[in-house]
């Protein structure tokens, strides 16, 4: 709050006693009003309350029914009655009083009835027939004042058929001496113009007569109507844009009589009405733009107090600049203005800034740009309400880079929520948005985890009427989308619209004919476009639908089509086996019964995920000298040892996602054999090797993943869950942008999205080239490559077995996790996998180890080698947010300052130049710049899991960097200070 | 535009309502309550606007007294929040002459509600405007 409201606050002692107990009974000047307050006040319970007003209006009803209460009495009443109604309790056998009370009462009486009647009354009520003649009366009135309430009270309510009776003495009062009689008139006109326009369209020409009233109040009532009739028609008023812009200029130049002024600051609310209707005016039109421009900038440049109320009106004007026909140079200067409200520390101001951002950001979403600090820190405000506003600000710059982390931030903030409306809202955005990002990158790019996400939501939650209306948003909204054309929508999407639509089409009800929902399905079945994985989505949501007659059959008709000649040639059996169950299902009444109960759609249910309902079958099999079921992991073991069966394709785990990914992107033999050697190493590439089995293996594209690794993965489908993740491949060509997913992940302390993005920035780096023994760094992995050789000529040696390969154990760094060797065939490379972590933290560490092999022919041979690892192979980005970085910076206890070399180049700022160098070189992560100064945070692996933090405090100190480092681990800082100086000093 | 005023207590009750879209009376209490409850819930560091429904509110302050105005989310929060102002300073200005207080003077402060805004719309902002009907018809309750 401003210094100025400040002291007006302090000034009204008055006001600040009124809700004292203390004063009441010594203030009241109608003892029994007083006493129902009073009384109203002590209670403690809404029992009481309802017994006390029953009481009241008992009282009342006796005293307006008694003939010798007289009307002074009358008007003390009404007030008890509406004092009783405010509290929510009917008083309507006091309504007729009321209207008698403004009948027959005397100026202060005849007031609070007109007052009980708007109170009480609707617009609609027949009761407002019999004050029709007391309101003509009062406004032929000599008495100024009775024609004042009388016009007040016509401008408030009044029965819409009853406005010819007195249009003409109200028409009449325009022309009044006094001012205050013709801004009611004006206003009262205005009421007739919002129930009944036509009744009115005769008189436009004595509203421009009050426009140019020499009074300014009347002027300004006129507004009101103005603003009506410019929004609904702004050409037929572009003449008037001279006329309210003279006004508005005379406004804020201070023309007005003083007491129009709100500390100090001239009509304020005026000025606001008036950018409104320029807004109106000017909106997609150059020419009466043009005409506001010098006003618009004069009401920026006056608006220089600081006091809310000169915000409220720059906040007006940001937005009329922003909707009349643009003016770059006036757009620059209330973009500013904007500066100014974002970094308020004032609440108020921040959320209006936030909302002024969200306006225009519609025009020109780069604005947000200079404020994206201030949005990020305004996402993570403590004040939910800031923080919406932030993601409504969000929602208005969603583009296809950026949706991902937007459409997080909104589940995020939705799993925090317990709001209903908001939640409602922005799940609705959330759906917009998962739909355009769908659109705009075509489906194939966007995360899994979004639409999954999204389901879960839909799908979690107690049933309440909200989830409910959320679901049934969301089915309205896919059903008209397959409605349309759908062969552009991407596969995953089609795949969420299956579900939703399978889970929730019962939310429909019956207002729609209970097939319909089936026929889009099938009609997505019969489309070319549609891919084998959606179309077992599509068949997954059939089978849930199938329970209507007409569903049924249609259920029927698809699977007899699916499993006739026509697709019994295909080779997907998921898909088949679909079909297959559907069509039992839809010719099985009693099998539908139980496994479709009408009731049981909303329970959940048990998953048994051991399968022990296939014990008999599997003992069975056993017994019948079946093979046991070994796990992927036990095979592939299996298989380096068995190297009679020459099964390579399968002698990698194969990805959980190759059933899905589609076979195109991949390492062609176009690269050169070194570069390949590496790379396919370095991915565990399997789909390289399937790729090269392709012709003879098993075809897996397209085919439902439903046995994982470690066997059955509960198909949650079912339990109202969501379903099994779609794993993306990846390109493998292992650009920054696409970690490859499909790597096996030893440690898996790490969050995967994490992962990935440690992934982009330290792929590659560190991938020294040691002649026979090469090391490259992985998210906490070594892997260790020893070529055989390198000459062509030796090709045939290179079957060589590799028998054991271990690391040392020293002091400083320890290997937490080993992977069994791996031959990739044809590359003569084998691959092994060590986690290694850096126990304590050093500028430089020793690894060792000894490797023993074994030649076809030979003895078996060993060689020991040894790497140089340096602490920034151990390093990792750390993600955190400002607000969380200074809470850590304030729990860490080993630190170190030092000044540092800043970094120069052309075109970027000293610092950030610097900053970048340190982020490329040492994988830190810059959490925020501002101005001279940098905040950067990293972590170090250090055991499973996360690692240890250490953060960097940087600011420019002249020619140099002054650094702070904190870190919980005591070596940190100073070794990474070492690593630091370095890589400041080589670049 | 506004769609309603309330003026309220610590504890919560309503101590004046005016409503500018149509309410019925009985769901009156429990938008009240819900209203209020979620601006006493609050902090003081927190911003004076909350989001509620399908509109917002704006709120402020007066040692035990709430005002609460229930606004459409085309109007402009902070001069609003300077009207509730403007309001109490109008208050202030005529119950100091009389040495009374607002609450047991429902029928003066409606009085003067209704000079500030009608139909949803703010129609008038100039103090002494606001209450020469108010004082016109003291003078002549005077003279009766």
């Amino acid at each position: 709050m401003s210094d100025v409201v400040e002291k007006t606050l302090s000034a009204l002692p008055s006001l600040l006693s009124l809700d004292s107990q203390a004063g009441a009974g010594k203030l009241s000047p109608s003892s029994k009003l007083g006493n129902l307050i009073k009384g109203i006040t002590e209670l403690t319970s809404k029992h009481e309350e309802e017994k006390l007003i029953k009481k009241e209006l008992e009282s009342i009803k006796e005293q307006v029914a008694s003939p010798n209460t007289t009307m002074r009495q009358m008007k003390e009443i009404m007030v008890r009655a509406i004092y009783c109604e405010m509290l929510g309790y009917q008083a309507s056998f006091s309504y007729i009083h009321a209207i008698k009370l403004a009948q027959q009462g005397s100026v202060l009486e005849k007031r609070v009835g007109y007052l009980a009647v708007s109170l009480f009354l609707n617009e609609t009520d027949e009761f407002l027939l019999l004050l029709v003649n007391t309101v003509l009366k009062d406004l032929q009135s000599t008495n100024l004042i009775e024609v004042c309430m009388a016009l007040t009270v016509v401008s408030q309510m009044f029965p819409k058929d009853m406005i010819p009776a007195i249009l003409p003495v109200v028409e009449e009062k325009l022309t009044h001496p006094k001012e205050i009689i013709r801004r009611k008139a004006v206003l009262a006109l205005y009421k007739f113009y919002l129930i009944a326009p036509n009744q009115v369209q005769h008189i436009h020409s004595k509203f421009r007569k009050a426009l140019c009233d020499k009074d300014p109040g009347v002027m300004t009532a006129s507004l009101h109507i103005y603003l009506q009739l410019i929004k609904e028609n702004p050409e037929s008023y572009k003449d008037l844009t001279g006329s309210m812009v003279t006004i508005l200029r005379q406004v804020v130049g201070g023309k007005l009589p003083l007491d129009f002024n709100y500390h100090s600051v001239p009509a304020p609310w005026l000025q606001i009405q008036l950018l409104r209707i320029l807004a109106y005016l000017g909106k997609e039109d150059q020419g009466t733009s043009e005409m506001m421009y010098d006003v618009l900038e004069e009401s920026l440049r006056r608006a220089e107090m600081n006091h809310n109320i000169t915000y409220a009106i720059l906040f007006e004007c940001v937005k009329t600049i922003y909707t009349v026909h643009p003016k770059s140079q006036l757009l620059e200067k209330a973009a500013e203005c904007i500066g100014n409200f974002v970094l308020s520390p004032k609440i108020n101001l921040k959320y209006l800034g936030l909302k002024a951002l969200t306006y225009v950001v519609q025009q020109d979403a780069n604005l947000a740009l200079p404020h994206q600090m201030t949005i990020i820190e305004c996402l993570d405000h403590s004040d939910v309400i800031i923080k919406r506003e932030t993601l409504e600000l969000l929602f208005r710059i969603t583009n296809a880079q950026n949706v991902t982390v937007i459409v997080e931030k909104m589940l995020e903030f939705l799993r925090l929520t317990c709001d209903d409306y908001s939640t409602i809202d922005l799940v609705g955005k959330v759906a917009e948005l998962t739909m355009n990002s769908v659109f705009s990158l075509g489906g194939d790019v966007m995360q899994p985890d979004i639409p999954n996400n999204f389901l879960r939501l839909l799908a979690e939650g107690v049933d309440n009427v909200e989830d409910r209306q959320l679901r049934l948003f969301a089915v309205d909204s896919y059903v008209s989308l397959l409605q349309g054309v759908t062969a552009k929508l991407p596969q995953r999407f089609l795949q969420v619209i299956s579900w939703v639509l399978g889970e929730y089409s019962y939310l429909r009800e019956e207002e729609s004919d209970p097939g319909s929902v089936m026929r889009l399905l099938a009609r997505l079945l019969d489309q070319r476009h549609t891919s084998t994985e959606t179309r077992s989505w599509v068949l997954g949501a059939m089978t849930k639908l199938c329970s209507s007659p007409v569903s049924v059959a249609l259920a029927r008709d698809v699977c007899e089509r699916y499993l006739s000649s026509l697709y019994s040639g295909s080779l997907n059996t998921v898909l088949r086996q679909k079909a297959q169950e559907l069509m039992i299902l839809s010719q099985d009444t009693k099998l539908r019964a139980r496994v479709l109960p009408a009731e049981g759609r909303l329970e959940s249910l048990e998953v048994d995920s051991s399968l022990s309902f296939l014990d008999g079958y599997v003992s069975e099999a056993l017994a019948a000298g079946a093979a046991p079921y070994k796990s992927p992991h036990q095979r592939q073991e299996d298989l380096v040892q068995e190297k009679a069966l020459s099964l390579e394709p399968y002698g990698l785990s194969l990805p959980v996602s190759l059933s899905s990914c589609s076979i195109t992107d991949r390492l062609t033999d176009r690269r050169s054999p070194t570069l390949l050697s590496m790379s396919s190493g370095l991915s565990g590439n399997s789909t390289e090797l399937s790729h090269q089995e392709g012709s003879t293996t098993l075809k897996l594209e397209g085919v439902k993943r439903v046995w994982g690794k470690d066997g059955y993965l509960a198909q949650q489908q079912s339990a109202g869950e969501t379903p099994t993740p779609l794993v993306e491949l990846p390109n493998p060509l292992l650009s920054p942008q696409s970690p490859p997913s499909q790597t096996q992940k030893p440690s898996s302390g790490l969050e995967p999205d994490q992962e990935k993005r440690q992934l982009a920035s330290s792929l590659f780096v560190g991938l020294g080239s040691h002649n026979s023994v090469c090391l490259v760094r992985l998210p906490s992995t070594v892997w260790l490559f020893i070529k055989h050789c390198q000459s062509a000529n030796q090709s045939h040696v290179f079957k060589a077995l590799f028998k054991r390969f271990y690391i040392n154990s020293c002091q400083s760094i320890s290997c937490i996790s080993g992977s069994p060797l791996k031959e990739v065939k044809g590359h003569s490379v084998s691959v092994c996998l060590h986690t290694v972590v850096m126990k304590r933290a050093s500028v430089q560490v020793e690894l060792a180890g000894l490797l023993s092999y074994q030649r076809p022919l030979g003895q078996p041979q060993a060689a020991q080698f040894s790497l140089s690892l340096s602490l920034k192979h151990f390093l990792r980005p750390l993600t955190v947010s400002t607000g969380d970085y200074g809470k850590m910076w304030l729990s860490f206890s080993h630190d170190l300052k030092q000044n540092l070399r800043l970094v120069t180049t052309e075109h970027q700022e000293p610092l950030t130049a610097t900053l970048d160098a340190l982020k490329g070189k040492l994988h830190l992560h810059v959490v925020d710049i501002i101005g001279s100064e940098g905040i950067v945070a990293c972590r170090l692996l250090q055991g499973p899991g996360q690692g240890q933090p250490c953060l960097l405090h940087c600011r420019v100190n002249a020619d140099s960097l002054a650094v702070w480092l904190r870190s919980p681990v005591p070596e940190l800082p100073d070794s990474l200070l070492y690593h630091c100086q370095k890589a400041l000093t080589e670049t | 535009m506004i769609k309603f005023l309330l003026m309220v207590n610590k504890q919560g009750q309503t101590r004046l309502s005016k409503y500018y879209e149509q309410v019925d009376i009985e769901k009156r209490p429990s938008l009240e309550t819900d209203v209020v409850k979620r601006c006493l819930s609050r902090k003081k560091e927190e911003c004076s606007f909350v989001e509620y429904k399908d509109f917002r509110l704006v709120y402020r302050q007066y040692a035990a007294l709430f005002i609460v105005v229930g606004i459409s989310d085309t109007e402009n929060e902070l001069s609003i929040y300077e009207l509730v102002h403007n309001f109490v300073e109008v208050l202030d200005k005529y119950f100091s002459r009389v040495v009374s207080s607002i609450m047991f003077n429902l029928d003066k402060v409606h009085i003067i509600i209704d000079e500030i805004i009608q139909n949803g719309h703010i129609v008038e902002t100039n103090k002494n405007r606001i209450l020469a009907p108010l004082l016109a018809l003291d003078k002549m309750a005077e003279a009766h």
